[in-house]
C-alpha cells in the first residue's frame, strides 16, 4: 500500500461524503419539478445537516448506550461501504478488504444497529419501525446478493473491483441475465433507500412509515448522522448500480490525477440515475405495507431467474 | 514439536490426562453431593482448567500427525483403541475451549435448591464432557458405540435435572427415544462397514472396498443415525423440546458441542471410512441441509421462548454445516478436491464458530433466567440497563449468530457462498445449473437469522421492562462474566483472524478430501482472506473492523470539535403520544408476525383473536411443527396399535404362557426337522 493509494482512497471517501447529500438534493429537486412544485435549493440537505449538528441532542430518559452508539456505527458502516464500492477507480487499497458479499453484510450490520436502536427506547413506533425494517431487510438483502451474484457469475469474481474491470473493459456484449438483474436491482434500490412505492421519505404517517419510524427518537447531531448515513447509503447503492450496469469510464489509476477524468463521467451517470429515481417516484404510488413482501419477493425471484438464465445460456 | 512429541509426551497422552482429570473430578463430586460451595468453587473451575488443557493438547495434536493409543480397559481381549488425527483433534479443541467456558460459567450457575443436588449434577456434567471426548478419540466401533451411549445417557440425566416438572420429563423421554433410534442406525452402519470380517477397527473399515450398494446403505444409515443426533430435518423435533427443558449450561453443551460430535461422526463415516463418495450422497446432504436451515431459521423467528428460539437457530446452523459437507462431497465425487476443500473448510468454520457463539447465547439466557425467573420473551425487556455485562456480551454473540461482519459467523457464511458460486466445471450439467441458484437459499437463511437475532436481543435486553419485577434483576457474577468474556473473545478472534484458523484446518481437509486451503491463504498477510485469489474474492475482517471503528470515532470526534456535545435527557417523544406503557411495544408474537404471514405454509397455527366486545381481550397464538402431525403422531399411533395387539397375547395366566412356550417349541422343532 503506497501513499498515493491512501491519498486516492481518502479522496474517494471525501468525495462520497460531499456528494451524497448533493445527490439527495438533486433527487428532491427533480421530484419537485416533476410534480409541479417549486423546488428547494440543491444545497438544502447540507443546510439541514448543518442545522441539526448545531441543535442540542435530546435523548429519551431510558435510552441505553446502544442508542447513542448506533448513529456513529451506522455512519461508519455507510462510509466504509462508500470506500469499498469502486466509484472513480478500481485500484484502491480498501477494495480487497470487502467484496460484494461483505458489502451486503455491511448494509445488514448497519440495519441491525438501526433496528436495535429503534427498539431501545421501548416506544410503540420504534419497535414497529424495527419490525418493518427487518422485514424489508431480510427480503432485500438476499435479493441484493443475488443481483451481485449475477455479475459474479459473468465475471468469475465477487470482488467489486474485478467485476467493474471485467465488465467495463470487455467487448460490448449483452448479458440477458444482467438485464433481468438490473430490474431486480432497481426494485431493491427503491426498497432499501425508503423511496416511494415502499416507503415515503417525506411523511411521518404512522400507518406507512418505515425508515422515519426508526429515527423518531433521534434529534440533533444523532439525527444528522443518521440522515447523512442514509444519503451515503443512497449514494453507495447508486454507485453499485452504476458499477454493475454502466461500468464504463471508471479509472484503473491509483493517483488522484488519474482519477480526475473519471469524475465527470461519474457525476453524469449519477445525475441521470437521480432523475430516473425521481421519475419512478413520481409515476408510482405508495404501496400498502402488506404488498411490500410481494414487491421484494419479485425482486428476489427476478435475480434468481437471472442466475438461471445465465446457467442456461452460458457455459 | 511437529512430530507431536514434547519430552516424550504425545499429544494424545495430554488429551487423555485431561479426560482423566474430568473423570476424577466427576468421582470427587459424588462425595460432595450437597456441598454447593465446594462443587461451584472447586470442581467446576478445575474442570474448566482441564478443558483448557484438553483444547491446548488437541491444538498441538492438530499440527502433528495421527497418534494412537491403547487403553487397557474394556472387555477382556478387547481393549479401548484410541486415535488422535486431525479431524478428532479439531473437534476436541472445540470441546476443550468451549467446554472450559461453559464449565467456568456453571460454577457460578449451580444452586443448592435445584431438583438435582449440585454434586450429582456435576457428576453427570463431567461424565458427559468426558464421554464426548472419548467419542472423538475412538478408533473402533466398539469404543465409539459405548461412549456414544454414555454420552446419550449422561445428557439425558442432565436434561431432566429439573425433573419435578412434567414438561421436562416428557422432553427428556423424547430426546432419549430419538437418541436411541439414531444409535441403532449407527450400530447398523458400523455393521455394514465391518462386513463379514468382524473387525470393527476404523482403520480396517477405511481399507475395505464396499460395493456401491453397500457403501450407499452404510452412508444412509450414518445419515439417519448422526442426523437424529444433529437435528437434521425430520428428526429435529427433540431439539426445541430438550433445550428449553435442560439447565442453560447443559443446553449450551448440547447445542454447541454434542451436535458437533454428530457432525464429526457424519464426516468420519462419509468422508474417511467411505472414502469414495458418490455425487448423489452430497446432493442429498445438500438438499437436506438447506431444508433444515430454512426450516430452523423460520421457526426460530416466530418463537416466544428464548431458549426454543436458540434451539431452532441451532437447527439452522446444523443445516448450514450439513449443506457445506454435502457440497464438499459433490465436489469430491467429481475429483475437484480444491473446491471440496473450500466447501469443507466453510462447514468446519461454521461448526467452530457455532460452538462458541451458541454457548455464549445459551449461557446468556441462563443468566437472564436466573436474574428474572422468566424464559418467556413476553415477560422480559429492558435488561440492558440492569444487566449491562450480560447484555453487551450477548450482543457480540447475537452479531456473530446473525452472520454479520466482522464476527465469526460471517466468515463461514462467506466461505460457503464462495464455494456455491464457484461451481462451474462440474461435469453434471444439472448440478452445475442448480447449485448457484441454491446459494439464494443460503442468502435468505442468513438474512432471516439476522431477523431472529434482532428479535432475541431486542425483546430481552432493549425497550422497557414488560414486568415490574424486572427492575430488581441483577447482573451475572464474576465467574459467569469471565466465562462469557472468554466465549465472546474467541468469537471475535475467530472472526478477525480467519487465515490462522484456516491454516489450522488445512490438515483436516487434506486428510478428508485431499486438498487444503492453507498454502493459498498463507500467501496473503494474516489480515486478508483470499481462498482462491485476490482477484476472485477477498475479505479482510480486521481492516474492515478498523475501518468502521475509525470512521465512527472520527465522526464522533469531528462532531464534538466542530459543533458541541450538548445532550439533554427528556421523556421519549413517540410522535407525541402521551400515556405510553411497556405493553405498547411489540411483543415477541408481534415481531414474529411478518414471518408468520410470509411463511404461512410452514406452520400449523392456532390463533385466538379478541372479539370487539370482549371486556378482557386476549390474544393467543400457538405455532406447531407440521412434522408432529404429519410424521410423528401417525408413527406413534401405529406403535401404540401394534403394542395393544401384542398385549392381547398377555392373558396373565400361567397356563396360557405355558401354551405359548409349547407352541413355540413345536414350531421350532418343525423348522429344525426340515
Amino acid at each position: 500500500m503506497n501513499y498515493f493509494g491512501l491519498l486516492a482512497q481518502s479522496f474517494a471517501v471525501l468525495l462520497a461524503l460531499l456528494l451524497a447529500p448533493l445527490l439527495k438534493g438533486w433527487v428532491d429537486l427533480w421530484r419537485a419539478w416533476l410534480q409541479n412544485r417549486s423546488a428547494p435549493s440543491l444545497l438544502q440537505p447540507y443546510r439541514v445537516l448543518h442545522k441539526l449538528f448545531w441543535k442540542e441532542s435530546v435523548v429519551a430518559d431510558a435510552a441505553s448506550p446502544l442508542f447513542r452508539l448506533a448513529p456513529y456505527a451506522v455512519f461508519g458502516c455507510m462510509l466504509l461501504a462508500c470506500a469499498i464500492v469502486p466509484t472513480l477507480s478500481t485500484d484502491l487499497p480498501f477494495a480487497p478488504v470487502a467484496d460484494a458479499i461483505a458489502l451486503a453484510g455491511l448494509f445488514a450490520l448497519a440495519r441491525v444497529f438501526m433496528s436495535l436502536a429503534a427498539m431501545d427506547i421501548g416506544t410503540a413506533f420504534g419497535s414497529l419501525g424495527a419490525r418493518r425494517e427487518m422485514l424489508l431487510g431480510f427480503l432485500a438483502e438476499p435479493a441484493l446478493l443475488m443481483v451481485l451474484f449475477n455479475a459474479s457469475l459473468i465475471t468469475g469474481s465477487t470482488s467489486l473491483a474485478t467485476i467493474v474491470e471485467t465488465l467495463g473493459h470487455q467487448q460490448f456484449a449483452i448479458h440477458p441475465s444482467l438485464a433481468v438483474a438490473g430490474v431486480a436491482f432497481t426494485l431493491v434500490w427503491l426498497a432499501e433507500n425508503a423511496r416511494i412505492p415502499v416507503d415515503n421519505p417525506a411523511t411521518h404517517l404512522e400507518l406507512t412509515m418505515i425508515h422515519e419510524a426508526l429515527l423518531l427518537e433521534y434529534s440533533g447531531r444523532h439525527l444528522a448522522l443518521m440522515e447523512w448515513a442514509a444519503s451515503l447509503k443512497m449514494f453507495a447503492y447508486a454507485c453499485i448500480g452504476v458499477a454493475l450496469f454502466f461500468p464504463w469510464g471508471v479509472a484503473q489509476a491509483q493517483s488522484p490525477a488519474g482519477m480526475l477524468p473519471a469524475l465527470p463521467v461519474l457525476l453524469f451517470k449519477l445525475a441521470l440515475g437521480g432523475v430516473a429515481l425521481a421519475l419512478i417516484e413520481t409515476f408510482s404510488a405508495k404501496m400498502r405495507l402488506f404488498r411490500v413482501p410481494e414487491f421484494l419477493a419479485t425482486a428476489f425471484l427476478l435475480a434468481v431467474i437471472g442466475l438461471l438464465v445465465h446457467a442456461l445460456l452460458g457455459s | 514439536m511437529h512430530d507431536g512429541r514434547l519430552a516424550g509426551l504425545l499429544a494424545i497422552d495430554a488429551v487423555l490426562i485431561a479426560i482423566a482429570a474430568w473423570l476424577v473430578l466427576a468421582v470427587l463430586s459424588l462425595f460432595l453431593l450437597r456441598r454447593r460451595t465446594a462443587v461451584a468453587r472447586a470442581i467446576f473451575p478445575l474442570a474448566a482448567v482441564a478443558g483448557l488443557l484438553l483444547g491446548a493438547a488437541a491444538l498441538w495434536g492438530l499440527a502433528g500427525g495421527a497418534e494412537t493409543a491403547v487403553l487397557a480397559i474394556g472387555l477382556p481381549g478387547l481393549p479401548f483403541h484410541l486415535r488422535l488425527d486431525g479431524l478428532a483433534a479439531l473437534f476436541l479443541a472445540l470441546l476443550g475451549f468451549a467446554g472450559a467456558g461453559v464449565s467456568l460459567y456453571t460454577g457460578g450457575y449451580v444452586r443448592a435448591d435445584d431438583a438435582t443436588p449440585p454434586g450429582l449434577f456435576a457428576f453427570g456434567y463431567l461424565l458427559f464432557l468426558a464421554s464426548m471426548a472419548m467419542v472423538l478419540l475412538a478408533a473402533d466401533a466398539y469404543v465409539f458405540m459405548v461412549m456414544w451411549e454414555v454420552m446419550a445417557l449422561s445428557s439425558f440425566f442432565l436434561v431432566i435435572a429439573n425433573h419435578h416438572s412434567e414438561e421436562t420429563r416428557s422432553a427428556g423421554f423424547l430426546y432419549l427415544l430419538i437418541a436411541h433410534l439414531g444409535a441403532i442406525a449407527i450400530l447398523l452402519c458400523f455393521g455394514v462397514l465391518a462386513g463379514k470380517t468382524g473387525d470393527y477397527g476404523f482403520a480396517d473399515m477405511a481399507h475395505r472396498q464396499l460395493t456401491p450398494f453397500w457403501a450407499s446403505a452404510a452412508f444412509l444409515l450414518a445419515l439417519l443415525g448422526f442426523g437424529a443426533k444433529a437435528g437434521v430435518l425430520p428428526l429435529h423435533v427433540w431439539l426445541p423440546e430438550a433445550h428449553p427443558a435442560a439447565p442453560s449450561p447443559v443446553s449450551a453443551l448440547m447445542s454447541s458441542l454434542m451436535l458437533k460430535t454428530a457432525i464429526y461422526g457424519l464426516l468420519r463415516v462419509s468422508l474417511d471410512l467411505l472414502h469414495q463418495p458418490q455425487w448423489w450422497w452430497g446432493a442429498l446432504l445438500l438438499a437436506l441441509g438447506l431444508a433444515t436451515a430454512l426450516y430452523g431459521v423460520v421457526f426460530s423467528a416466530v418463537q416466544t421462548d428464548m431458549k426454543r428460539l436458540l434451539a431452532y437457530s441451532s437447527i439452522e446452523n446444523i443445516g448450514l454445516i450439513v449443506a457445506g459437507i454435502g457440497l464438499s462431497m459433490v465436489f469430491r465425487a467429481y475429483g475437484m478436491n480444491a473446491l471440496a476443500a473450500l466447501a469443507l473448510t466453510a462447514a468446519l468454520y461454521q461448526a467452530a464458530s457455532h460452538a462458541f457463539f451458541k454457548s455464549l447465547l445459551f449461557l446468556v439466557t441462563g443468566s437472564v433466567l436466573h436474574a428474572t425467573g422468566q424464559r418467556n420473551l413476553g415477560h422480559l425487556g429492558g435488561l440492558i440497563r440492569t444487566m449491562p455485562w450480560v447484555a453487551w456480551l450477548g450482543f457480540v454473540g447475537v452479531l456473530a449468530s446473525a452472520g454479520l461482519p466482522p464476527l465469526s459467523g460471517f466468515v463461514s457464511e462467506w466461505l460457503l457462498l464462495q464455494s456455491f458460486l464457484f461451481t462451474p466445471g462440474l461435469p453434471n450439467g444439472f448440478l452445475n445449473m442448480l447449485i448457484p441458484v441454491v446459494a439464494a437459499v443460503i442468502a435468505l437463511v442468513a438474512a432471516l437469522a439476522g431477523y431472529a437475532m434482532v428479535k432475541f436481543f431486542g425483546v430481552i435486553f432493549l425497550g422497557r421492562p414488560r414486568e415490574a419485577s424486572l427492575a430488581q434483576a441483577h447482573d451475572a457474577g464474576i465467574m459467569e462474566r469471565t466465562a462469557l468474556v472468554w466465549l465472546a473473545a474467541v468469537s471475535v478472534a475467530l472472526g478477525l483472524a480467519p487465515n490462522i484458523v484456516i491454516q489450522a484446518l488445512d490438515p483436516v481437509t487434506r486428510a478428508l478430501v485431499g486438498a487444503g486451503l492453507g498454502p493459498t491463504v498463507a500467501q496473503q498477510g494474516w489480515w486478508l482472506l483470499a481462498p482462491i485469489s485476490v482477484e476472485r474474492a477477498s475479505y479482510g475482517p480486521a481492516v474492515f473492523l478498523a475501518g468502521v471503528l475509525a470512521a465512527s470515532l472520527l465522526a464522533a470526534l469531528l462532531v464534538r470539535r466542530l459543533y458541541h456535545g450538548h445532550l439533554r435527557r427528556a421523556p421519549p417523544w413517540d410522535c407525541g403520544h402521551p400515556w405510553q406503557s411497556a405493553r405498547m411495544q411489540d411483543s415477541a408474537e408481534g415481531l414474529g408476525q411478518p414471518i408468520r404471514q410470509i411463511f404461512e405454509p410452514f406452520f400449523r397455527m392456532r390463533r385466538e383473536l379478541p372479539d370487539p366486545f370482549d371486556t378482557q381481550p386476549r390474544y393467543h397464538v400457538e405455532i406447531e411443527d407440521r412434522f408432529w402431525l404429519g410424521l410423528y403422531l401417525p408413527v406413534a399411533r401405529a406403535v401404540d396399535f401394534v403394542a395393544r395387539q401384542a398385549g392381547r397375547l398377555q392373558q396373565g395366566r400361567i397356563a396360557v404362557y405355558l401354551l405359548y412356550s409349547f407352541a413355540t417349541l413345536l414350531v421350532l422343532l418343525l423348522l429344525v426337522r426340515r
